[in-house]
């Protein structure tokens, strides 16, 4: 019996030569990083054990989720960290004018290769199983520990088999895939599980889409997700000077076990939408007969902040107006998108519709700051959670969809198809 | 590794909230968070409970945030290990890391009534209920998570392998 690309790694990284699902491995990690919120615990773990850290250029210190800090609290977690970095010298640490949201950063600026096994103190670290590595989330002392030991430990997980066939449609893109998947199989149908996203529609997806199917693995309570390295692979690190000789890639057996195998036929998929309160709330945009009236739109986050989201926005924004009342917030998720994103005049085409553009951060996603919601209200958004209270009150109602879709519920001031806007 | 004591039952879904609510996670001295474990769900949790008891729940025990205060409060406040029908994830990893044993047993967790006295095999993974005289069986605990457990979690086990 093979072993699943994901199995592949842990024996790997383990030196076993063979691991099966349920086995408890400890394993050599390849990055473990961790964000303002988690990393204060995780510094605290490596000082009270009074090491070094394993390996400085191995780990990530990210201040994403506060910074430009929103108050005092936040700014002592980050000077925590701060001082934590200036104290140990490390390398990898980005200051405000330079930080973006991590799980858009690292594989942006080069430090995802295929292969490596990494651990983050945040959950959506499955997204850097995009190019062909196992990643996922932990807890900050799991990740305190990685810190000084360079090691942490896993149960190997059994494995799903998503196969993609067809051609997507107008406007679908990897959101859409992935809110239709967790549709099918519920926010607990991956649970412990490995989601390997497969099939010719993959073969086809572009990076940045990949990046947004895997971060969202987690809502259906997955491990991690995880695509196969590709062609798009390939081209992508070269872009990012990261040669092929710098990494290992890893492929599933044809022989490997599988716990499910499930064919989506991406012919059907339409834009999708996520009704409030979960990401399994998936419907097709042509099944909402009501009008939905919203209050704020929203565009960013770890999972639809990158640049070929603002351009997907902007293509449905150009010569259109934001609905009067409705507050449309764009956030680019790094720097490099910020900058990008101005060069080629899309920050014009967001003002010229009314909206209002914030330096790299979470904010509004984890109802931090830059777009709290008030009691009652409804808002359309590019992020990957839609939880009671997620985005500020309690009484708030948050819908999920691709930037497309929000784009147009923004100039439509209700959720709409893109088509409606752009004939 | 044996355990026994009174064992104290509830229901599915005992999430993180209740067992250590969000309004107390200003500190994380462990005595203090111990005063005010399952609170929410049972005021006279910590009045009630004596050194070694247990607590058994039902599906999906420890679900919701990912914060580790949750094993830690259960463990300060005297409980030896919890025995669910199922753990959610991120709160099964974190009791190992804090050195909280837990125990998967449907079995167990179906026919344990409030107040029985159990005893527990941690190596087997045999449950006895001293109060019936009945025996479950559980999924035991990987040797990797008892070395943990020995440990008193992930902390010292980092001190082990690094001083090794
Ligand atoms: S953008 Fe949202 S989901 Fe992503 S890391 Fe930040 S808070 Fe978490």
């Amino acid at each position: 019996m093979g072993m699943t690309i994901s199995q592949k790694i842990l024996a790997a990284k383990s030196g076993a030569s063979k691991v099966s699902a349920g086995d408890i491995v400890l394993a050599d990690v390849d990055l473990a990083f961790a964000n303002d919120i988690t990393a204060p615990i995780s510094i605290d773990f490596v000082k009270k054990l009074g090491v070094n850290v394993f390996d400085k250029r191995k780990i990530a210190l990210i201040p994403d989720h506060f910074t430009p800090n929103k108050d005092i609290s936040s700014a002592n977690q980050c000077k925590i960290m701060r001082d934590f970095v200036k104290e140990r010298d490390l390398p990898n640490y980005w200051e405000s004018g330079e930080v973006g949201i991590e799980h858009a950063l690292l594989p942006e600026q080069g430090y995802i290769k295929p292969g490596m096994l990494i651990v983050g103190a945040d959950s959506h670290t499955c997204t850097h199983g995009a190019l062909g590595a196992f990643a996922t989330g932990m807890g900050s002392t799991d990740v305190g520990f990685a810190f000084a030991t360079g090691k942490s430990w896993f149960k190997v997980p059994e494995s799903i088999k998503f196969i993609y066939k067809g051609k997507r449609n107008r406007w679908v893109g990897g959101k859409d895939l992935i809110l239709y998947t967790i549709g099918k199989i519920g926010v607990a149908g991956a649970l412990y599980q490995s989601m390997e996203f497969t099939g010719d529609a993959i073969k086809e997806l572009p990076m940045e889409d990949r990046l947004t199917m895997c971060n969202m693995a987690i809502e259906a309570g997955g491990k991690n997700g995880i695509i196969e390295p590709d062609e798009i692979t390939i081209e992508y690190l070269k872009e990012r000077n990261v040669k092929e000789s710098d990494y290992t890639v890893f492929k599933s057996d044809s022989d490997a076990e599988y716990s499910k195998i499930i064919e989506i036929n991406v012919n059907d998929i339409e834009p999708q939408v996520a009704f409030p309160h979960l990401p399994e709330n998936a419907k097709g945009i042509s099944e909402i007969n009501d009008d939905i009236k919203i209050d704020q739109a929203f565009i960013g986050s770890c999972t639809n902040g990158r640049l070929s989201d603002l351009q997907e926005a902007a293509k449905v924004l150009k010569n259109n107006k934001v609905a009067k009342y409705v507050r449309l917030i764009i956030i680019p998720a790094t720097v490099d998108v910020y900058k990008q994103a101005m060069k080629e005049g899309l920050f014009d085409i967001f003002m010229e519709a009314g909206a209002v553009i914030s330096t790299p951060t979470c904010g509004p996603c984890l109802g931090g700051y830059m777009g709290i919601l008030a009691d009652g209200e409804v808002a359309i958004s590019t992020s990957n959670r839609n939880f009671v209270g997620r985005m500020g009150s309690k009484k708030s109602f948050i819908y999920l969809s691709s930037p497309a879709v929000c784009a147009a519920s923004a100039v439509a001031g209700k959720i709409i198809s893109p088509d409606e806007v752009v004939k | 590794m044996k355990f026994k004591g009174k064992a104290w039952v509830y229901g599915d879904n005992v999430d993180t909230d209740v067992i250590i609510p969000a309004r107390y996670l200003n500190t994380s001295d462990e005595k203090e968070l111990a005063k005010h474990c399952m609170e929410d769900i049972d005021e006279n949790f910590t009045k009630k409970i004596k050194k070694g008891d247990m607590i058994v729940a039902g599906y999906n025990f420890g679900s919701g945030s990912s914060r580790e205060h949750a094993p830690i409060a259960i463990k300060a406040s005297g409980i030896s290990c919890v025995i669910a029908k199922s753990f959610a994830r991120i709160f099964y990893r974190n009791s190992f890391n804090m050195g909280l044993p837990i125990f998967e047993s449907i079995e167990a967790a179906e026919n344990i009534k409030d107040g029985d006295e159990i005893e527990i095999n941690a190596d087997t993974g045999e449950i006895k209920n001293l109060t019936t005289g009945e025996v479950y069986k559980s999924t035991p605990i990987p040797d990797f998570m008892q070395e943990l457990i020995q440990s008193n979690g992930l902390f010292g086990y980092a001190k082990k392998i690094l001083n090794k």
